[in-house]
């Protein structure tokens, strides 16, 4: 399907063959492969034009031509310029001086607004806030429903007043609520059409004008092909909008429409929707976006959710555990605990440049059950046994798989996978400390065109953070694939 | 209008297509036909044709044959002015809608023997709403229809089905939320078949098309509704939100392996959208697109005509 831009540019000046010097036909061949990428990311038209010229000038001026890696010089000009118009700082929502503060959600039918907007109020509340979520789409078959069911099942307050009522004067009424009894932020999902209708546009504002939020947010598809661009414009004009939540892009979408919305209307994307679950929003990051339009994976996330997760001294334990081969069960179980604490598997995987073709490819079916069968195994041996697996004899395997609801096979399928899992350990381990001490870098097979660049001072985070040696969660990857591939 | 005298129009006017395609139409596809409104055929005319092709969402690929189809003939005499140029760019367009027409299977109902249609597609596409329609359509032609609520996931899915089958005097079978949509299912068909109903519509949970899982609920209730009906699903009607980008590839790619989808119904043609996106599926996958939704009422509904289809895009309100 879509190869990473990185392989479709390295082709290109492989083609091109090592002539010494490329010319500015061979930059004009490998930016057509870019203007590619981008378009089957959805970047508008027109976006994309402006861009690809922006990056050629750069491009001929600089020592590219007589770079000995032009593929990457050419990406890491075009990631450069990426980030620069997704905006290089990330926009906290701005507040009222007087509370309560007023956030207005907008978009087309079907972006997903009621849902962010339990999404919005949940993660304010994780942040202390005490959100009221006010149900103001009140033609949408169900719209108020969705909300009052999203916020029972999250313990959000929900104002509606049915469907009956004015949207305008509901939001009124729940701003004035919320000044009395404490509510802050006022959180309005508004209508969505199909399409922008003028007494939908005069509506919501009716609705900006009565209670004058400070912050209103389109909601905004990133599936959505060029018309997105022309969507927000017409939002911005009437209503002004200050920032943009995209959704829907815990699929494969790649999302360029962010960067057209960007570049032409020119405010922030704050959020980034991930899931349906309630938990699934997140701060918006220009360079994992910038790596996902180029089509290169979004390491930087994986490789900060893994250090969310295990703290640095732990990380070391491990390491020095997995290097001399003592690792045992017990820290097996510990391993998989905490990756089951950063999130679904598969969506970690997916993060992995390549991995998620690769993963359908293959017909690979990891499923998070997995886990819990592995688990409930380990937990079914005794403390002696998990720190010395060697013990277990048939007899053992039988009581462990009668207690973990498994088969003695499988039992012994998994320690002989652990087996095998320390052995590749003990190597990686010595590879990554003879090389630099690669740690997940390294072990994540090199995902990072950038990692080789010298002076390249706009590098992605992942390339300028201090590489601790968390040998960690990559192992156990690892084996829960290998594991899989096998069984089938 | 200036450029309506070039074209001819070859099919008549389905009003709620014309209706539904207003707003593309004023957009890239009004500009597409005003670009052919010069001298002589040039190379910016093909330029400027790349341009908005892909501003339509046709994405790159179809974009570029397209346009190769129209050099070549160029080449070979056959198109010797613009207007045989945008002649062509018709016809070709049509011809690659109709070659994924070919592939489609012929819909067989019988009285009383359920022609089961199962309806998939990412969240938001306006699955729940197509299925109201369809309903309705069904209701229109004279058959019985019953509606199974078997997204139970999503808050408020049920209830919004439930009213649409009030709302068209249809059955509707739901379990509690949260249920096994596979157990809905069940209950589905063996109601279906206790009654004698003619056409059975199964809502499923949004689902992106990336999620192992829940693609995987979707070929279990294929299972269920193979061991009530071996030869059904009889369609499996794949979504499709006619804002939606290149991504729509994936999304009809994925579908296809995980259910089986047999046709394409193109949603939220009403809005801004110009639905570009079916000419790549049609061209890349051959999947056939058999109905079009054009509005949020129950009626906004129509059966897909290529001809029609690429008609409406071009033609302007200059005519009526």
């Amino acid at each position: 399907m879509f190869e990473a831009l990185t392989d479709r540019l390295t082709a290109v000046f492989e083609r091109i063959g090592r002539k010494g010097r490329l010319t500015e036909q061979d930059v004009d061949d490998a930016l057509r492969e870019v203007r590619r990428a981008l378009l089957e990311a959805d970047v508008h038209y027109t976006v994309v034009r402006d861009f690809i010229a922006a990056v050629r000038e750069r491009a001929i001026g600089e020592a590219v031509l007589r770079s000995l890696t032009p593929a990457q010089q050419v990406i890491a000009i075009v990631y450069q310029e990426l980030v620069r118009v997704l905006g290089t700082e990330r926009l906290p929502l701005q507040w009222a001086p007087q509370p309560p503060t007023v956030f207005m959600l907008v978009g087309l039918q079907g972006s997903g607004k009621t849902t962010q907007v339990a999404k919005l109020g949940y993660h304010l509340r994780k942040e202390g806030r005490r959100p009221l979520l006010v149900a103001a789409d009140v033609y949408r078959p169900a719209a108020v429903e969705q909300l009052r069911t999203l916020g029972r099942q999250h313990d959000l307050p929900v104002y509606d007043e049915g469907t009956a009522a004015d949207p305008v004067e509901i939001v009124k009424h729940a701003v004035r609520r919320a000044r009395d009894q404490g509510f802050n932020p006022v959180i309005v999902d508004t209508a969505g059409r199909l399409q922008i209708d003028e007494p939908m546009m005069q509506e919501l504002e009716r609705i900006k004008e009565a209670v004058q939020p400070t912050e209103i947010l389109l909601v905004a598809d990133a599936m959505t092909g060029q018309e997105a661009v022309n969507v927000a414009q017409e939002f911005h004009r009437r209503l002004g909008l200050t920032g943009l939540i995209l959704t829907k892009m815990d699929g494969d979408a790649r999302g360029g429409a962010a960067l057209s919305i960007r570049a032409v209307v020119g405010v922030p994307i704050k959020f980034i929707g991930t899931g349906e679950r309630v938990d699934a929003l997140e701060p918006f990051y220009p360079d994992r976006l910038a790596t996902r339009i180029l089509g290169m994976g979004d390491v930087q996330s994986l490789i900060e959710r893994a250090q969310q997760q295990i703290s640095e001294e732990e990380g070391k334990k491990l390491q020095e555990k997995m290097l001399t081969g003592t690792f045992d069960l017990e820290d097996f179980l510990r391993q998989l605990q905490q990756v089951k604490k950063m999130g679904p598997l598969t969506q970690l995987l997916e993060m992995i440049p390549g991995m998620s073709q690769l993963l359908r490819q293959q017909q690979v079916q990891i499923s998070d059950d997995e886990y819990k069968r592995v688990e409930a195994i380990i937990l079914s041996m005794t403390p002696e046994e998990r720190r010395n697996p060697d013990i277990i004899n048939y007899s053992r395997r039988r009581r462990i798989a009668a207690g973990s609801g498994t088969t003695v096979a499988e039992v012994s399928q998994l320690l002989t996978q652990f087996k095998q899992m320390k052995k590749m350990m003990v190597e990686l381990g010595q590879l990554a400390a003879g090389r630099n001490r690669g740690g997940l870098r390294g072990l994540l097979g090199g995902g990072n065109p950038f990692a080789g660049l010298s002076g390249f001072d706009g590098a992605p985070p992942g390339s300028g953070l201090p590489v601790r040696p968390t040998a960690g969660p990559p192992p156990a990857r690892h084996q829960s694939k290998k594991k899989k591939k096998k069984r089938r | 209008m200036i450029f309506s005298r070039f074209f001819r129009r070859r099919t008549p006017a389905t009003p709620q297509l014309e209706a539904g395609l207003k707003r593309s139409r004023q957009g890239i596809f009004r500009q597409i036909v005003q670009l052919f409104d010069r001298g002589a055929i040039d190379d910016a005319l093909f330029e400027d044709l790349e341009a908005l092709l892909i501003q339509a969402d046709l994405g790159v690929a179809t974009t570029e044959a397209l346009l190769e189809r129209l050099r070549e003939r160029v080449r070979r005499g056959e198109i010797r002015d613009p207007v045989e140029a945008r002649e062509a760019l018709r016809d070709e367009m049509v011809a690659l809608l109709e070659a994924a027409m070919r592939n489609r299977r012929v819909k067989i109902y019988q009285r009383g023997v359920p022609f089961v249609s199962l309806v998939v597609g990412v969240n938001g596409t306006g699955k729940t709403t197509t299925i109201a329609k369809l309903a309705r359509y069904h209701l229109d032609q004279g058959r019985s229809v019953l509606l199974v609520a078997a997204d139970t996931f999503r808050a408020a899915a049920i209830d919004q089905l439930k009213a649409w089958g009030e709302r068209l005097g249809v059955p509707v079978i739901a379990h509690a939320p949260g249920a096994d949509p596979g157990a809905v299912v069940f209950d589905g068909m063996q109601a279906a078949h206790n009654r004698g109903i003619d056409v059975l519509l199964i809502d499923t949970a949004g689902r992106l098309h990336t999620k192992s899982n829940l693609m995987a609920e979707l070929a279990k209730i294929r299972r269920v509704i193979q061991r009530h009906v071996p030869e059904a699903p009889h369609e499996v009607l794949l979504v499709i939100d006619a804002t939606t980008g290149q991504n729509g590839l994936n999304q009809a790619r994925v579908f296809t392996e995980a259910a089986g989808v047999t046709d394409i119904v193109l949603t939220k043609l009403d809005g801004t959208a110009k639905g570009g996106i079916a000419f790549a599926i049609s061209r890349e996958l051959g999947i056939p697109i058999a109905y079009v939704g054009t509005g949020e009422k129950p009626t906004d509904f129509a059966e897909f005509d290529p001809e029609a289809y690429v008609d409406a895009l071009f033609f302007g309100d200059e005519e009526g």
